[in-house]
């Protein structure tokens, strides 16, 4: 389809600003620019079927199953957008006086409350505004807290081999080593290995669990203990915490420091990337060092206060407050007893999709899951040509976003399914023959998922061309 | 309880039996006992109706200002109404990031045409799909400078305090001196630069117009640098470039800056959008998400994410960062209001702003004990000295609905856009010069 450039035709616009009613200031030539940028010039109607068009070629939680592992595509509840929109949270200055802000100071304090008591945690920040920028922050925590106790040497953080990409360029972000552990036979952490890669140079370890193979580490209290026994600290990856939310806290596995998504396990919209939140809790003791400023309570109410021995800031103001907004929204709705209700039918969903599938499609690993599962398609791959890769693409053709792909890295030819609590028994069973048939088609002639998708807006992407010799924005001349 | 799993107790029952078990709970026997808990200490479940009441008396707790005259980093400009129903479309709203390409054609769409219009906005040749924020950007960009021979950076003083303060955190960690360059008369000292300019010194950074609105000279700040090799880094309003001169112009290498004027709400500070564009020889250290032009098995032209070599999913400890979800529905935000706007909206919205600032200006020093404190060119920001104390000066606004500058050092920081209008600006004017007993 056309770009919005191509749509555009000079004169054409939107009456959206009056003219000026005092005098224009005047700028000295060398302040202004020499020419105008070349943006659209589009009437109203057009610009609207533009995006109607985009929309159509995008797809969403709301367009069908999206059972994209490590994602938690939830279902994204309409009254929380509703929520965030509210002008009297959507047209507050972040400068305001506090008195001004009671209303805002207390979504980030209730917030705070209600997630460290599902973490186990005692304190929050949420200045992240992502899952990434939160491993970030809690890693610079850590590194604050071995230097307040003259401690320069713990310079190494472990990182299990199954972890997210993001944990380790985390680390090497906030100025660490990184040592990679493998994992044993059944998708663990490898206790032996860990002992051994544990020292006075470690800094800590940074653990997801149920880790990314969709696995609960029944170690994770030896696990938590080794890494304490060496005088590091424990921090949880909370990008699967909605497996367990409500039935075990990270706090309670050992863990010092916690980041949790609010867009993959409190259903905040993921925004086609972003925006997103990672607020960041950790234990008492950690407090102290948190993003400057936190929310405090006092008795004329809520108020901000400095950590006397902050980091800084990892962000301006108070990071993605109205993705706050949404998630407390959330936390208060599904409550006490919604919250391990929402767990447990993500464990049953992808437990279901998983036993459906585990007589014709190779399990990575046997066994009951948690709230995803990993299969390997290397020996299909072997038997008839078609790849993981493959398989993902004719999903495609039936409305399905497929699993995630090639990941985690231990694992060859890897889809990771997680299908979420908001999924429908007949939702699940209708993915579950497509995803046979698709197999069958793979059986009976491999080379045949080489070209899908088929009946997409488009066919496979030239990758490698696009990478080879970038086009990174729209040429106006030709 | 609220839920919203559609399977019923019957159902999850059923599907329990198909696993052979017999109870949820048998899902979660590789938990160990010693780290279950029986239930959390939260408030019961409520319904959409006790959500909504309870969150609307929160938001009823916080105060509007009919007239904002703050800025010093978020801005209230005019949102026109075709953002707010572009952007909340459900596909765009709850798609995650384009890993698809056959099905996110819209979403890698929409993300081109942002870069494009970035790329027109500050003049540069690249751009990125967006990072956290403005400050978030910056010290990205500070880190896109290092060099195996060159490091460190050199902050202008009068740079957002917030902004450096999130330079000095990422670079702390990662052993990057930031060293700040003094103010004179509130623009960057040059002969402070000189200075502290060495061949050792990666990159400079430099906000225009800074903190205190004040143009700075960024031509002569561009040419010193650059002389010893140094990168420039130029953080800079979205908006004052409907108007001003780009940061490409100035001779910046990288340009960066808080997206939030682009058709965000205020939202208490976010979610905001941190962009960035650079030259193309900077082209593969830019960080996080980047949409590329390609074609199709058929010869059609499309849109995938290329460049992924850079990133944390495949580099692991070796990516240029760590990021990985962006602000990806508030850089199509940005683009729906730069489409909206065009240019000569874009340029309407810079002189609007820049026009009721050096009005309320005007009248402002014209009033004892309101002399402007930097006798310089500035956009639509500006500091005046303050007769009272500014924190009881604002209280007083407050209570007739005005929101005024920001207390800064014993002055205020004021700001106008297009929304401040000259009956608020009158109205301001003589309400202090009431409160003031003037």
């Amino acid at each position: 389809m056309k770009l919005i450039f191509e749509r555009s035709r000079a004169g054409r616009g939107l009456s959206l600003l009056p003219e000026c009613d005092v005098p224009k200031a005047e700028f000295d030539a060398a302040f202004l620019r020499e020419s105008a940028p070349r943006l659209p010039e589009m009437s109203e109607v057009e610009l609207g079927r533009h995006y109607t068009e985009l929309a159509a070629e995008t797809h969403g939680v709301n367009d069908g199953f999206y059972p994209l592992g490590s994602c938690t595509m939830k279902y994204n509840p309409r009254i929380d957008e509703e929520l965030a929109a509210l002008p009297d949270f959507a047209d507050i200055h972040p400068l305001q006086p506090t008195e001004s802000v009671q209303g805002c100071l207390e979504v980030l304090y209730r917030a705070e409350e209600l997630l460290c008591e599902i973490t186990g945690m005692d304190a929050m920040t949420f200045q992240p505004a992502a899952g990434a920028h939160g491993e970030y922050t809690g890693l610079l925590l850590i590194r604050a807290y071995h230097a307040s106790r003259g401690n320069t040497e713990r310079t190494k953080i472990i990182v299990p081999d199954s972890a997210h990409g993001t944990n380790p360029a985390s680390a090497v972000m906030a100025g660490f080593k990184v040592v990679s552990v493998p994992s044993n036979a059944e998708g663990g952490v490898d206790l032996e290995a860990l002992r051994a890669a544990v020292g006075p140079d470690t800094a800590g370890l940074m653990l997801t669990n149920p880790n990314t193979l969709g696995l609960f580490d029944p170690n994770i209290l030896e696990i938590t203990r080794i890494v304490h026994g060496a005088g590091g600290l424990c921090y949880y990856d909370g990008a699967n915490l909605n497996a367990v939310m409500g039935r075990a806290r990270p706090g309670d596995m050992g863990f010092d420091c916690v980041h949790v998504n609010l867009h993959k396990t409190f259903a905040t919209p993921h925004g086609g990337g972003g925006p997103g939140s990672g607020p960041v809790g950790c234990k008492d003791f950690l407090a102290a060092f948190l993003p400057a400023p936190r929310v405090g309570r006092s008795e004329s109410g809520y108020t901000l206060t400095q950590p006397p021995q902050s980091i800084g800031r990892v962000r301006s103001f108070y990071g993605n407050f109205l993705v706050v907004v949404r998630a407390l929204a959330y936390i208060m709705t599904l409550g006490r007893e919604g919250i391990p209700a929402a767990s447990a039918g993500a464990v049953l969903n992808a437990n279901y999709l998983m036993h459906a599938l585990a007589g014709r499609y190779e399990m990575a690993y046997d066994g009951a899951c948690m709230h995803e599962f990993v299969m390997t398609l290397e020996g299909l791959k072997h038997k008839t040509g078609a790849s993981a890769l493959d398989v993902a693409k004719r999903l495609l053709d039936f409305g399905i976003h497929p699993p995630t792909m090639y990941f985690p890295l231990i694992v060859h030819e890897a889809l990771m399914v997680e299908p979420t609590e908001t999924e429908s028994p007949e939702t699940l069973d209708s993915a579950a023959e497509i995803f046979l048939q698709v197999l069958d088609e793979a059986e009976a002639n491999g080379e045949s998922l080489h070209s899908a998708p088929h009946d997409c807006v488009i066919s496979r992407p030239d990758e490698v061309a696009a990478a080879r010799t970038p086009i990174l924005r729209y040429a106006f001349d030709g | 309880m609220g839920s919203y799993v559609p399977a019923t107790s019957a159902e999850q029952q059923a599907m329990l039996s198909a696993l052979g078990l017999e109870s949820v709970e048998q899902l979660f026997d590789c938990v160990p006992p010693e780290v279950r808990i029986s239930e959390l200490n939260l408030p019961a479940g409520l319904s959409e109706m006790e959500v909504s009441r309870a969150v609307g008396k929160m938001a009823a707790a916080n105060r509007r200002f009919d007239s904002c005259f703050r800025g010093a980093g978020a801005y209230r400009h005019y949102i026109p109404s075709i953002v707010k129903t572009v952007t909340s479309k459900e596909e765009f709203v709850t798609a995650y990031t384009p890993y698809q390409a056959e099905i996110s054609q819209g979403v890698l769409q929409s993300i081109f045409e942002y870069q494009t219009q970035m790329c027109e906005l500050t003049g540069m040749d690249v751009s990125n799909a967006s990072v956290y924020d403005g400050a978030t950007a910056a010290a990205e960009a500070v880190f896109m400078c290092e060099e195996r021979r060159r490091s460190g950076v050199l902050v202008a003083e009068t740079a957002d305090p917030q902004v450096r303060e999130v330079i000095s955190t990422y670079c702390a960690s990662r052993g990057v001196s930031v060293t700040t360059l003094p103010q004179r008369g509130g623009a960057l000292d040059l002969d402070k630069l000189a200075e502290a300019l060495t061949e050792q010194t990666a990159s400079v950074y430099l906000q225009s117009p800074n903190y205190y609105g004040v143009l700075e000279d960024a031509a002569a700040v561009a040419e010193m640098a650059h002389a010893k090799g140094v990168k420039v880094i130029m953080g800079v309003n979205p908006i004052s470039l409907g108007l001003l001169k780009t940061p490409a112009e100035y001779g910046a290498d990288i340009a960066v800056g808080e997206g939030q004027p682009l058709g965000l709400p205020l939202g208490f500070g976010g979610p905001y959008l941190g962009f960035m564009t650079c030259r193309q020889a900077l082209m593969r250290r830019l960080p996080g998400r980047i949409v590329g032009q390609t074609t199709d098995s058929a010869g059609k032209r499309c849109f995938v994410l290329t460049l992924q070599a850079r990133e944390q999913h495949i580099r692991r400890e070796k990516a240029s960062s760590n990021i990985c979800s962006n602000e990806a529905l508030c850089a199509m935000t940005a683009s729906v209001y730069l489409a909206a706007m065009g240019p000569q909206g874009l340029r309407r919205a810079a002189e609007g702003s820049a026009a009721h600032a050096h009005y309320l200006a005007e009248k402002l020093n014209a009033l004892p004990g309101f002399a402007l404190r930097y006798r310089k060119p500035f956009f639509h920001e500006f500091v005046t000295e303050c007769p009272t104390e500014p924190t009881v000066l604002c209280a007083a606004l407050a209570e007739r609905g005005i929101l005024g500058g920001l207390p800064l050092d014993g002055g205020l920081l004021w700001c106008c856009t297009e929304l401040n209008d000259r009956g608020q600006i009158d109205e301001l004017v003589e309400v202090l010069k009431e409160v003031c007993a003037l």
